[in-house]
Parts: C-alpha cells; sequence; structure tokens
C-alpha cells in the first residue's frame, strides 16, 4: 500500500507536519479549499460559512441522519493567498480541546502535480498527543455505534 | 493468507473493532463473540485468528472453552501510535483528489 501522505510528529513538540503530493494541477487543488460545495464532500461535512479573505472566518457543522449536531468546527483565517497560502484557527466546539493554528502551503510541482504541506501548531505537547488519538477513539465510537445498531435489530 | 499483518490493516475494519470493543469489557468464547454480529461465523472466526496473530487478541483454555483476552499493552501501542490520524487525512485527500480529477468548471 502506497503511504501519500506523510506526518512528521517529532516526540516532545507541540507541532505537526503533514505532507501530500497530489496528481492534480495546484490550482484545482487549491480549488477543493474554498469552494464550500468541494470542501463538504471530501471534509465529510456542512459548510455554514466559508469566507476566503484575510480576517475572514469559517464554520463546519456535521449531523447524523436524526438531524443532531456531532461535530461543530470553526475558525478565522489569518492570511489567504489563491494558489500558495491560508494561514487559519481550528478549533473544536463543545469539545476540551484549545484551539490550534494551521498554516496550509500550497506548491506546484509540475503541469499536473501539487504538493500540499500544513503545518499544525497546538497548544501542548499534550494537547498535540491527544487529539492525534483521537480518530481512533472515534473509530471505535464508530464501531460501537454500529453495534449498537445490529444489537437494536435483534431486539 | 499471510496471518501476520499490520496490526493497523486489523484495526482499519469495523467488524474487528467492534470485536475488540466486546472483548474489552469482558473475555469472551469465540461462540458468544459471534452472537453479537449478523456476519456469518466462519467469517468471525477469521477475524479473531487475524486479531489474535497481531496479538491485539490473547487466547486462554478455561476448561473445555477457549476464552479471547484483549492484550491491554498490545492496544495502547496502538492507539499511543500516530497511524490512524494518518490514515484520516489520506481518506480525505484521496477523496479529494478524486473530485477533483473529475471536476468540471462551471460556467
Amino acid at each position: 500500500m502506497e503511504r501519500k501522505t506523510k506526518i512528521n510528529a517529532e516526540d516532545g513538540k507541540q507541532e505537526i507536519l503533514i505532507t501530500r503530493e497530489f496528481d492534480l494541477p495546484l490550482e484545482l487543488l487549491f480549488k477543493a479549499y474554498v469552494e464550500p460545495e468541494i470542501v463538504e464532500q471530501w471534509m465529510s461535512t456542512k459548510v455554514l460559512k466559508l469566507e476566503n479573505e484575510k480576517y475572514g472566518g469559517y464554520q463546519f457543522e456535521t449531523t447524523d441522519p436524526k438531524g443532531n449536531v456531532v461535530f461543530r468546527a470553526n475558525g478565522v483565517i489569518h492570511d489567504f493567498v489563491p494558489n500558495r497560502k491560508i494561514v487559519r484557527t481550528f478549533e473544536m466546539e463543545n469539545a476540551p480541546f484549545d484551539a490550534q493554528i494551521e498554516f496550509l502551503e500550497f506548491e506546484k510541482l509540475s503541469d499536473d502535480r501539487s504538493k500540499l504541506s500544513m503545518h499544525i501548531v497546538y497548544r501542548s505537547i499534550a494537547l498535540r498527543d491527544q487529539l492525534l488519538q483521537l480518530p481512533f477513539a472515534q473509530g471505535i465510537n464508530m464501531a460501537h455505534n454500529r453495534l449498537q445498531d445490529i444489537v437494536n435489530k435483534l431486539k | 493468507m499471510n496471518l501476520r499483518r499490520d496490526v493497523f490493516q486489523a484495526i482499519a475494519d469495523p467488524t474487528r473493532r467492534a470485536i475488540l470493543l466486546l472483548v474489552a469489557s469482558q473475555s469472551m468464547t469465540a461462540g458468544a463473540i459471534a452472537a453479537n454480529f449478523d456476519t456469518a461465523r466462519p467469517t468471525v472466526s477469521k477475524h479473531l485468528q487475524i486479531l489474535t496473530a497481531c496479538d491485539l487478541l490473547e487466547q486462554k483454555q478455561e476448561g473445555r472453552e477457549i476464552y479471547y483476552y484483549i492484550n491491554a499493552k498490545k492496544m495502547k501501542d496502538v492507539a499511543d501510535f500516530i497511524e490512524p490520524f494518518r490514515e484520516m487525512w489520506d481518506d480525505r485527500f484521496n477523496k479529494l483528489e478524486t473530485i477533483m480529477k473529475n471536476y468540471t468548471p462551471k460556467k
């Protein structure tokens, strides 16, 4: 299995670096970050607000099939340079995690290849480590929900 | 089939995660585990083999029955590790790439 997305998380640091090379022209990669309908598709969340400009803000929300909000996140955009750079904060609402700052850099590799570098800085080392483990916890929850569904069907 | 698989491949499967969750609460026999799933019994057995081969589960003979236990230490190694986080981003970026490859600009 080819590992296209690379993560560099050094021990004892409160930051991580995510890098990924895409088989896409730079303009298309950047567009996937600025068009709300496209962001919704690959992030699997609803986009309530997305202001692609300096001093702008954004808000994401995910609801379950019953309409309950299961995830909400927001942030402000500090810098926005088309096809080059986005600097923004990110914070999950109703979660015991502080805001993080994200530096996204977009780079042209060739006419049809591009690269994204995402540098995320957290408030503390402990918080970073906790957040890195979160997807696994979510996976377990998802499995749990599925199990609950199966159990409910048996009743 | 090579059962000595990567442990992260093992936990990538939702049924196997559900099995780990079940066994985490109490040790169980294969039959009791299988009773919790719609899946056919041999399929559950295969999942148990894979989880045991990766040391996520341990077997212990008690009388006539074989009980499955969670290997807490191995589970912790997995939870401490960064791989699930990387996979989450890899999934998202794969989706992004597919969507944009099929993208046609609006007029």
